[in-house]
């Protein structure tokens, strides 16, 4: 198979699946196969797999384990959540022109940093500059320290639990455990008509598909190459001179600013945000997401969270209590058996196929008097049992 | 046991004293019959009180509850099992010796509603006299609280009778408290000048009161001189109290990242099961408590010495089954081996909750209950002084077995210089098995000393992992005196932050104030305290 061919291949199965995001779900809950619930439950995941896209980017291609993803997801969250409480306000049990919860905390009047958030521009607009700029500060203080690898990951940890623990506080005038919920409407359309859920997935879906198209092209530039260098050999780059800090702030930056979109475009469709979805676990379940999809391949970023977010919602269901199991198990599962994921797992099987004829073979070979020739053609075998038979 | 003699005989005497106040048998009638009468009866309830008599205990608290009784000029009260007694607590028997239930003229005494906090009142000085230490305590923790004066010269006649070496001072500082309000100057500078000798806390309210309504100058400079002095050793005591809290945090990350440190300077993995291995050793010593319980119950309280070791066992050995099962496999690639310990402390997590529910927790044995008193008002559990012994103990150990012995010799050029140290001739393998074993085990240690202050849940080890984290981030790698200044210095600076930022969310803001701190710290020294001295240019970030 010729290099040109895959690559036709490959975007023909990209282009395929856009169309059927974008062009077929729509179409079928049109025609009444797939229904309004449903279609809100698909918008769910695909704004989950844009949070993944960001992961695999640092994950994936950079190397750069953040074990604090979440953080980013819930102020993209939190940013349009707050936007969505002040519209629905005054609709509320109180009747107030704040939300209910203040009144509970015996806030009775809108905190300063609420204000902006009036108008949905701001909101959006804080939705990913947010994220983006606390993951370039948290880069800043680190990378440019040589702070990397496993340091970063249980320091990102350590920052997502003490996010956690902050937005669980009432102080914070953010709704304390219960979080931000009760929506009413998104610029005037109601979100408990199915027509505005099916706009809201139209557009989660074209983001999906934006995002993507903007992660591929950042990846086959030639600044992906630089990426991928230091995923690979981080003491080279440096030594030839690459600010190699700087590229790993920003990918963490785009890295934040994908996740506050996933955010952003989660929180209107889901009609919650509370600090649960922030804290240490989600942020690593984001990483068995693409680590299960295949990393460093972006669909298996998309696979992978659509996929595992999929299972969850039937499997949490039935048996709730095995959950936490399963993922365990994933975990470890697809670290040591399948380290390439979903997507790689064609050629892993193809790998082992190989393995099991060579070692069905040599057993075949090593039976009485057939110690030929017809060996030599293997090579890719590994073992060493010919050599020493030589 | 020479105590518990001591105490048993000063209960007989003060029951022996209560005996003696039965004499006075008549005069009991007397008032009793004028406690029935509306009229007498807040009279006779201030002279009940100021008897402090135990045989009218009774009939008091059968008044409060109604059950109190007046028949034919008589007192009877009806007690639980529906007999009724007379006031010196024989059944009421008719002519032949069974139980009489009298029906007519039985009459209920009412309790007039002015008179309710009086019987209280009379009841809580009865139980000053009350052979109980423990109920004497309370009353007179009570009286002191109420300061009412009338109960002065019971308290008073209460300390002369008290041999008990725990209640007597209460009893004094109690009188003291009362003082401070005495009309008499003199006596109230007497009792000025006993608080500043005893600086005890519960005098701080009655003190700042009295300064507001004393007219005297000389004694209101004292006053004034004794609320500073009380102020500054409360201070003082608090932060002892602070640092100790802290040192016990301390010791417990101390002997958690320990095992850490070791591991990730070893092998450049980080254990994040860690926390689950903690909660394993704690869950040995709940089985192995249950099983004591159902098996060997009179030697309930030696359970603890069985736990103690064999969770180090068990949980060394899950760590052996672990690096030897999975982890070996992963020595090249660090992050993922995160993931998969992450994986597998919640594999771990899950299967222990459904196996043994949700939250139990582990009775520490008799002799760890109570504390050293180290200062008035400052007790240091002896539970968590052990677990301070012990992590003091398992850093003895650990330093021996790191720098005195050949297996440590080895774990350190295993350290320094992998490749080189299997040339020559150590089995690096089995230096890491045993390494990350010997890790695993100190958490499951640390568990099980924990049992003996908190509860047992799937989630316990949670509590501390971030923290040990830190500890290892800021100690730097697999070095021991760095990770006890570290330990030490996240432990204390938690517990001393909590205070001085006050409130419910104390906690929470100190730790978001320790990871900060962490941070910083990381700009000045991105190696941690003490950086390992190599050429390479990766120290951090394997």
């Amino acid at each position: 198979m010729s290099a040109a061919r895959s690559w036709k291949r490959r975007l023909l199965a990209e282009i395929m699946l856009g169309a059927l995001l974008i062009i077929g779900l729509p179409l079928l809950n049109a025609l009444g196969i797939l229904s309004d619930y449903y279609l809100n439950l698909f918008g769910k995941y695909l704004s989950l797999a844009i949070l993944a896209l960001g992961m695999d980017l640092i994950w994936g291609y950079t190397g750069i384990l953040s074990l604090g993803q979440a953080i980013f997801f819930g102020l993209g969250a939190y940013s349009v959540g707050m936007h969505l409480m002040l519209e629905s306000s005054g609709k509320g049990v109180y009747g107030e022109p704040i939300p209910d919860f203040m009144i509970w905390n015996r806030v009775f009047e809108l905190p300063l940093f609420w204000k902006p958030y009036q108008h949905l521009f701001f909101a959006f607009l804080s939705s990913l500059l947010l994220p983006a700029l606390v993951a370039a500060v948290i880069g800043f203080l680190t990378f440019r320290r040589r702070v990397g690898g496993t340091y970063f990951a249980i320091l990102t940890q350590a920052i997502a639990y003490a996010v956690w623990l902050m937005f669980n506080r009432n102080e914070l005038k953010l709704g304390g455990t219960n979080g931000l919920t009760d929506f009413k409407s998104i610029m005037g359309f109601s979100l408990s008509d199915p027509g505005t859920l099916r706009g809201l997935y139209l557009v989660t879906a074209l983001c999906l598909v934006g995002s993507f198209l903007c992660c591929r092209w950042l990846v086959r530039s030639k600044m992906g190459l630089v990426l991928t260098a230091i995923r690979d050999q981080e003491q080279r780059l440096r030594f030839l001179g690459y600010p190699v800090a700087t590229y790993k702030i920003f990918s963490f930056a785009v890295a934040g600013a994908l996740a506050g979109l996933a955010g952003a475009l989660y929180a209107p469709q889901v009609g919650i945000i509370t600090p649960s979805q922030i804290g240490v676990l989600p942020s690593l379940e984001i990483v068995v997401w693409v680590a299960t999809g295949g990393r460093g391949t972006l669909v298996g970023a998309i696979v992978g969270a659509v996929g595992i977010n999929a299972a969850r919602s039937v499997l949490t269901a039935r048996y709730p209590e095995w959950w936490p199991i399963i993922l365990g198990g994933l975990f470890v599962g697809v670290v040591i058996v399948f380290p390439e994921g979903v997507i790689g797992l064609p050629q892993q099987l193809g790998r082992w196929g190989r393995w099991m004829r060579v070692w069905l073979f040599e057993r075949r070979g090593a039976g009485p008097g057939s110690v030929g020739g017809s060996q030599r053609g293997i090579e890719t075998s590994k073992r060493p049992m010919l050599s020493e038979e030589d | 046991m020479v105590r518990r003699i001591y105490v048993l005989l000063l209960c007989w005497l003060a029951i022996g004293a209560s005996f003696a106040g039965r004499a006075a048998a008549d005069s009991l009638e007397d008032s009793a019959r004028a406690l029935a009468i509306p009229e007498t009866q807040r009279e006779t309830l201030a002279h009940i009180r100021d008897l402090g008599d135990p045989a009218w205990k009774d009939a008091l608290q059968a008044l409060k509850e109604g059950a109190l009784y007046s028949w034919k000029g008589q007192l009877l009260i009806l007690d639980e099992s529906g007999t009724f007694k007379d006031l010196g607590g024989n059944p009421l028997l008719d002519a032949s010796g069974q139980p009489l239930m009298p029906e007519a003229d039985l009459e209920q005494v009412p309790l007039e509603e002015a008179n309710i906090s009086l019987v209280q009142r009379a009841l809580d000085v009865i139980a000053l006299f009350d052979p109980n230490p423990k109920t004497r305590q309370a009353a007179i923790m009570k009286l002191a609280n109420l300061a009412d004066a009338s109960v002065m010269g019971l308290l008073v006649r209460a300390l002369e009778r008290e041999r008990n070496p725990v209640v007597q001072p209460m009893l004094v500082e109690a009188v003291a408290r009362l003082r401070l309000s005495d009309p008499d100057p003199l006596l109230r500078a007497q009792a000025v000048k006993f608080f500043s000798e005893t600086r005890s806390e519960a005098a701080l309210v009655p003190l700042k009161a009295l300064l507001e309504r004393e007219e005297e100058a000389a004694l209101k400079r004292a006053i004034t001189q004794v609320i500073g002095e009380i102020e500054r050793y409360l201070l003082f005591r608090n932060a002892v109290g602070y640092v100790f809290n802290g040192l016990s945090l301390a010791s417990i990350l101390l002997i958690m990242s320990l095992g850490l440190a070791i591991t990730f300077g070893l092998m450049g993995i980080i254990n994040m099961a860690h926390g689950e291995m903690l909660m394993l050793g704690s869950y040995t010593a709940y089985v192995i408590q249950e099983f004591f319980s159902s098996h060997l119950p009179a030697q309930q309280d030696y359970f603890f010495f069985v736990a103690l070791p064999l969770s180090l066992l068990v949980v060394g050995g899950v760590g052996l089954v672990l690096e030897r099962g999975l982890l070996r496999f992963l020595y090249a690639r660090p992050l993922e081996s995160l993931l998969v310990t992450w994986g597998i402390g919640m594999l771990l997590q899950q299967g222990v909750r459904l196996y043994f529910g949700d939250q139990t927790s582990v009775n520490a044995p008799t002799w760890f209950r109570g504390g050293w008193e180290i200062m008035a008002g400052l007790i240091f559990p002896y539970s968590r002084l052990f677990i301070i012994a012990l992590s003091l103990l398992c850093l003895g150990v650990v330093y021996l077995l790191l720098y005195r012995s050949d297996t440590g010799l080895k774990i350190r050029a295993v350290m320094q210089n992998r490749d080189i140290a299997g040339c020559m001739g150590v089995s690096t393998p089995r230096i890491d098995a045993f390494t990350f074993a010997l890790g695993t085990a100190l958490a499951g240690l640390a568990g099980c000393a924990l049992s003996l202050v908190g509860t047992v849940d799937p989630e316990v080890g949670k509590t501390y992992i971030v923290d040990s984290f830190m500890v290892v981030v800021l100690g730097g790698v697999g070095k021991v005196l760095g990770t006890i200044l570290a330990s030490l210095g996240i432990g204390v600076a938690n517990k001393l932050l909590e205070p001085s930022i006050s409130g419910t969310a104390a906690a929470v803001y100190a730790k978001v104030g320790i990871l900060l701190l962490v941070i910083f710290f990381l700009q000045l020294r991105p190696t941690g305290l003490f950086p390992a001295r190599e050429r390479s240019t990766e120290a951090v970030g394997r």
